[in-house]
């Protein structure tokens, strides 16, 4: 699905990530955790193609293409999907909306016509339902006003009705209250398949007791340096990263 | 960002899609402006002397007056009045009974552009239900759905017919709120004016369909003067529309028109206007200038009157639609949407004249600039001693696409009584690169993320327009502005 060899990536001439692998097989979830500024709001908008980075070397193959070599809406568009840490407002643009242009948009992409209004009302109604998001938020302007929380929960509502075949999660958990956490984390489990993939980037152990990860990663100065099980979350819940990254600097 | 300069440049060189111009049997009058003008078109349109004597007075009066430069935030070289052709009209037979006696390139002018002048029976329900007045050049050539609306009492039809046939409502109305001492363009329009639209709306009736007036300038060399004069009497309602273009030229041409509006008692009129005359070429070469006086009075209580405006058109772009709120109880409304793109200016705005007591004004506007533009908000909100609990609300957004263009707003408050409560929001921003971004991440490509944005950004305003106009306006927007984020 996801296939990244040793990819370096920086801004404004400062590196960030620094020679990162990951294979990501349809399916599987990986967790990535690190501490602040290790790089992985910054991994997640070089896949996702924000312009502003620049990718020096490395290969990212997503599902057999060059996904380097694609536009961010292609990439989304292929079924590649973020849901941001901090999600953006766009006022006056009803999420039905928003939403609604970009299924036809990645319908157009594959060669189909717009979905009919009675379907994509159907997907709606029941995408809401799978993320028990109120039906006033799915109406209003796309994050306008929204609580943080509010807006996490959106992201995994845009991600339920989008479909995407990989979905990179950046703290989707922080700000979210337990409930909301809950509800978020089972959407997510309704949502796994056997061909789809995710990413989920998280600080806490907690999300992954209810998104059960097959792999979990430590990423420290843009290189993952440890990875394990589920396990890994726990141990580092215990013990922080300092033990990590004194193996680092010892090896 | 190189993606999205390279969308910037395919649009901004995209061409003007109505920049054709026809080739139809015109009569103009030689260029220049004197009191033998004056007569000329007044005898051309066999006006009885009334009509002669107030073009006379006007033309007097504009000549004792100053061309305006230097208090609106505008930058133009100046017009030479004299180089002007104040009359050109369609070369055709007067008092045309059907369409087959129109001249078909004509006729398939109007086609081109996309306004049927065929009154379609209103078999499928949603097909036009549009009464037309159709003004090319100088000259009313056609109004559609007459006899319809006459069996209400509606009279709409050209201004010139008008003055024939209605003599004692003109002469009642005509210049009751633009006075030709108004100002210069107000004083020439009133000395030259060749035609447009009119409208009475009889007591207790509310208009059965949209009114429409569709202008064009054609001719090269001409100016355009019309005016428009729309009363709507007691308890009666009517909404009415205006679009407009022109061909593509490399000469700046005159547009100065002027539209009253008299609003009586319990009476509503809604005016929207989407404006898209020639805005120049991405040099900033051609285009019109758009020197427009509209004024409304609630002459009564409880009436209304509401303009809706989206200017995307024009090189230079002067105008404010303006209500006075003379009676009781009475609303004013102001909408706009303002673009402007590559060298295009404009200077728009409102002014809110609270006279009458509760009487009650909204405004918002929302501008957009790109390119090398500049966009100014300039309004006046004013509450007269007496006007007991007058309220206002107005709220300006300015939004900036690229690092070249200027917004600027200059909102004006006088309030001389206490009771008034006055509020004024203004914002400024710019299209994020974080908000295309994300859109792009939903698959949106930038061209239609920043149509979705900008969409929503003057959602307010759209709105308030007529279901066709609305999709009409978004698609302008759209042309405007593509991808003139940088
Ligand atoms: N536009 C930028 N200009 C300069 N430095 C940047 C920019 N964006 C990110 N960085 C730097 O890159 C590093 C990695 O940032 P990133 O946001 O990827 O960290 P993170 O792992 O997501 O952290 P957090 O856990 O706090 O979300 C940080 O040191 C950050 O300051
Ligand atoms: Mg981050």
């Amino acid at each position: 699905m996801l296939s990244i060899k040793n990819l370096r990536a920086g801004i404004e001439g400062k590196e960030i990530i620094k020679g990162f692998n990951l294979e990501v097989k349809a399916g599987e979830v990986h967790a990535i955790m690190g501490p602040n500024g290790s790089g992985k709001s910054t991994l997640s908008n070089i896949l996702a193609g924000r312009e502003d980075y620049l990718v020096s070397s490395g290969e990212v193959s997503f599902n057999g293409k060059d996904l380097l070599d694609m536009s961010p809406e292609d990439r989304a568009r292929e079924g590649l999907f973020l849901a941001f840490q901090y999600p953006i407002e766009i006022p006056g643009v009803s999420n039905i909306n928003f939403l609604k242009t970009a299924i036809n948009e990645i319908r157009a992409y594959k060669g189909l016509g717009p979905m009919e209004a009675k379907d994509f009302l159907k997907l709606i109604k029941e995408k809401q339902a799978l993320v028990e998001l109120q039906g006033s938020l799915a109406g209003r302007s796309v994050n306008e006003g929204f609580s943080g929380g509010e807006k996490k929960r959106n992201e995994i509502f845009q991600m339920a009705v989008l479909e995407p075949t990989l979905a990179i999660l950046d703290e989707t958990d922080s700000g979210l209250d337990i409930d909301a956490l809950r509800i978020v984390a089972n959407g997510v489990n309704k949502l796994r398949s056997a061909d789809r993939s995710f990413i989920v980037i998280t600080h806490y152990q907690r999300l992954l007791d209810y998104i059960v990860p097959d792999f979990v990663h430590v990423l420290y100065d843009g290189v993952i340096v440890k990875s394990g099980t589920k396990e890994l979350a726990l141990e580092l819940e215990e013990k922080g990263y300092d033990w990590i990254k004194k193996e680092v600097v010892e090896a | 960002m190189a993606e999205q300069n390279d969308i910037l440049e395919e649009h901004i060189s995209s061409e003007y899609k109505y920049g054709f111009s026809s080739d139809i049997e015109t009569e103009t009058a030689p260029p220049g402006l004197s009191e033998d003008i004056v007569r000329f078109i007044s005898a051309k349109k066999n006006e009885p002397e009334w009509m002669l004597e107030y073009r006379l007075k006007a033309y007097r009066h504009w000549k004792t007056m100053e061309e305006p430069r230097y208090w609106a935030h505008l930058q133009y070289p100046e017009i030479n009045f004299q180089n002007i052709i104040y009359y050109a009209a369609p070369k055709q037979k007067p008092e045309l009974k059907d369409l087959s006696e129109v001249d078909p390139e004509l006729l398939a002018t109007f086609e081109k552009l996309g306004i049927s002048l065929e009154e379609q029976k209103r078999l499928t329900g949603v097909q036009s239900n549009i009464a037309i007045d159709a003004v090319i050049d100088s000259v009313s050539v056609k109004t559609t759905f007459k006899e319809v609306l006459a069996e209400k009492g509606i009279v709409f039809c050209s201004f010139s017919e008008a003055v024939q046939e209605h003599p004692e409502l003109i002469k009642k109305y005509m210049g009751s709120v633009v006075p030709y001492t108004d100002n210069f363009y107000a004083a020439l329009n009133a000395a030259v004016f060749s035609d447009g639209s009119f409208c009475y709306i009889p007591k207790g009736v509310r208009c059965p369909m949209e009114l429409s007036t569709y202008f064009r300038i054609n001719t090269s060399g001409t100016g355009q003067f019309e005016r428009t004069l729309i009363v709507a009497d007691e308890h009666s309602y009517v909404s009415y529309l205006e679009g407009c273009t022109a061909p593509m030229r490399d000469e700046n041409q005159l547009h100065a028109a002027v539209v009253e509006i008299v609003s009586h008692k319990n009476a509503e009129v809604k005016y929207s206007t989407v404006q898209n005359w020639y805005p120049g070429d991405k040099n900033g070469k051609g285009g019109i200038y758009n020197f427009v006086t509209k004024r409304g009075i609630c002459l009564e209580e409880n009436s209304k009157i509401s303009w809706t405006q989206v200017e995307t058109g024009s090189s230079i772009t002067w105008k404010y639609p303006s209500v006075i709120l003379k009676g009781d109880n009475s609303v004013g409304e102001f909408y706009s949407v303002a673009v402007t793109n590559n060298y295009q200016q404009a200077d728009t705005g409102t002014k809110m004249t609270h006279i009458g007591k509760n009487t009650r004004s909204t405004i918002i506007s929302k501008g957009i600039s790109a390119g090398h533009s500049n966009n100014s908000y300039r309004g006046l909100v004013r509450i007269n001693k007496g006007a007991k609990n007058a309220r206002n609300f107005s709220q300006c957004d300015s939004l900036l696409m690229g690092p070249l263009c200027g917004a600027h707003t200059f909102p004006y408050i006088e309030i001389k009584d206490k009771s008034a409560v006055v509020e004024h929001e203004a914002t400024t921003s710019k299209i994020g690169e974080d908000q295309i971004f994300y859109c792009k991440q939903r698959g949106i490509d930038t061209e239609k993320a920043i149509r979705l944005i900008v969409n929503g950004y003057c959602k307010e305003v759209f709105n308030q327009l007529p279901m066709e106009f609305a999709v009409e306006a978004q698609k302008l927007l759209a042309v405007s502005l593509e991808g003139s984020v940088g």
